[in-house]
């Protein structure tokens, strides 16, 4: 296996990084961190992939949009799925949390051990308007890595999206 | 016996009880419960698809997932009796959601360790769903034991009827110790005071009684099963065995 970071490699790493996540499509694979790398493999860009969760319906989209991605670069592509170390809400950029901000879904509290309490509450600030006056209305919401809240300062229902 | 077969049994607990809780998709009693089912139902099968696909690989005859999924019988099937109970109301759903998931997230902490990679790396997802599965369904369980006079006799009934069937799922089958002395899985006998601590900090708050078992019913990992399992199996590869060779 050869790793190089150079010259038409670094072209596919762009060409995969640009796609946009399906069901959030404000942030692309490489915001969220679900893009692990893209490696030249005898001339075949061969890019790993991650799921966020177990049942995450959207993986196949995802690689199959990575996969149109790097061929319409011009190259022959091949995914590989990556399950270990697993993808944490940690590994999304600061900029893509910037994005999902201004999309309006809260990004995730930083630290992914909040979840370890059998009940422990997070405080999620309002994507609109910062307040951490909110409540959590469903742990789950319109995806599997999304709960929805309630801001109780300015009435908007937004998404969270979940830490794990 | 071998390895693959427990990750059959293994895999088998996750889509039978992730196709219980799809049949509550348009059936719940509110919205959000409506979402809440259906994306736990998704995060059991997306944990049963990886371990079917790495059972069939271990066992090494050219079986795919949906060969495993769709083409056994019931007796084929080495599920654990919990997982195949049938939904009856919401407190026996969610009282099972929570039974299965107290048991899963120190299984999958403890496989966090294990000797096959894929094995950990389903660990390292399942374990944190587990534990929101954990807190859903455990909110439920205490919001409806410590609920209405009849949510609360609900609740007590979902505990008599499903409690005969939490011994089987601390029993290793003859694959299961296989795998545990290889170190590719948890024993299971040894998470039995995590599932009782978990359940018993809930209980205390919900108000209910755990009631000693007087005998626990058994037989999953043998292919013995409730009639139930039949009628599931039956839905969920109809489409399936109906056009043999059909792919997505």
């Amino acid at each position: 296996m050869t790793v190089c970071w150079q010259g038409s490699a670094e072209a596919a790493w762009e060409a995969a990084a640009a796609v946009p996540d399906p069901e959030v499509p404000c942030v692309t694979v490489a915001d969220l961190g679900i893009l692990r790398w893209v490696r030249l493999e005898d001339g075949v860009a061969v890019a790993g992939v991650t799921p966020t969760y177990s049942g995450c319906p959207a993986v196949l989209a995802i690689e199959l949009a990575i996969e149109a991605a790097l061929r319409d670069a011009g190259f022959e592509a091949r995914i590989e799925r990556v399950l270990t170390p697993p993808w944490t809400t940690d590994w999304i950029t600061e900029e893509g949390r910037e994005k999902l901000r201004e999309y309006g879904i809260a990004p995730p509290v930083k630290s992914s051990g909040s979840i370890r309490s059998l009940f422990g509450e997070v405080t999620v600030a309002c994507p609109k308007c910062g307040s951490t006056d909110t409540e959590k209305l469903s742990e789950f919401g319109s995806t599997a890595c999304k709960a929805h809240y309630r801001c109780r300062a300015c009435a908007e229902p937004f998404d969270y999206f979940k830490c794990i | 016996m071998a390895v693959w077969e427990a990750l059959l049994e293994l895999a088998d607990d996750h889509l039978v009880l992730g196709h219980r809780m799809s049949e509550w998709c348009g059936h719940a009693p509110m919205l959000e419960e409506d979402l809440a089912m259906p994306n736990m139902g998704l995060d059991l099968i997306g944990t049963a698809r990886t371990l079917y696909d790495h059972a069939g690989k271990l066992e090494g005859k050219g079986r795919s997932e949906d060969d495993l999924a769709y083409l056994r019988d019931e007796r084929e099937y080495r599920n654990c009796l919990l997982v195949e109970r049938p939904n009856e109301d919401f407190a026996h759903t969610m009282l099972r959601q929570f039974y299965f998931a107290a048991f899963m997230r120190p299984y999958w902490l403890a496989a966090l360790n294990s000797a096959d990679e894929t094995v950990r790396g389903v660990a390292g997802k399942a374990e944190k769903e587990m534990a929101y599965h954990i807190r859903h369904a455990g909110e439920w369980v205490i919001r409806l034991g410590d609920g209405t006079e009849e949510s609360a006799a609900r609740m007590r009934d979902a505990v008599e009827a499903l409690h005969i069937y939490v011994d089987e799922l601390f029993d290793s089958s003859d694959a299961a110790r296989e795998a545990e002395a290889a170190g590719i899985l948890p024993v299971r006998a040894d998470l039995r005071p995590a599932w009782d601590r978990t359940v018993a900090e809930v209980f205390a708050e919900a108000l209910l009684e755990q009631p000693k078992a007087a005998y626990a019913q058994r037989g999953g990992r043998q292919g013995l099963h409730n009639e139930t399992l039949g009628h599931l199996l039956a839905e969920m590869q109809v489409v399936h065995r109906a056009h043999p060779g059909a792919r997505w």
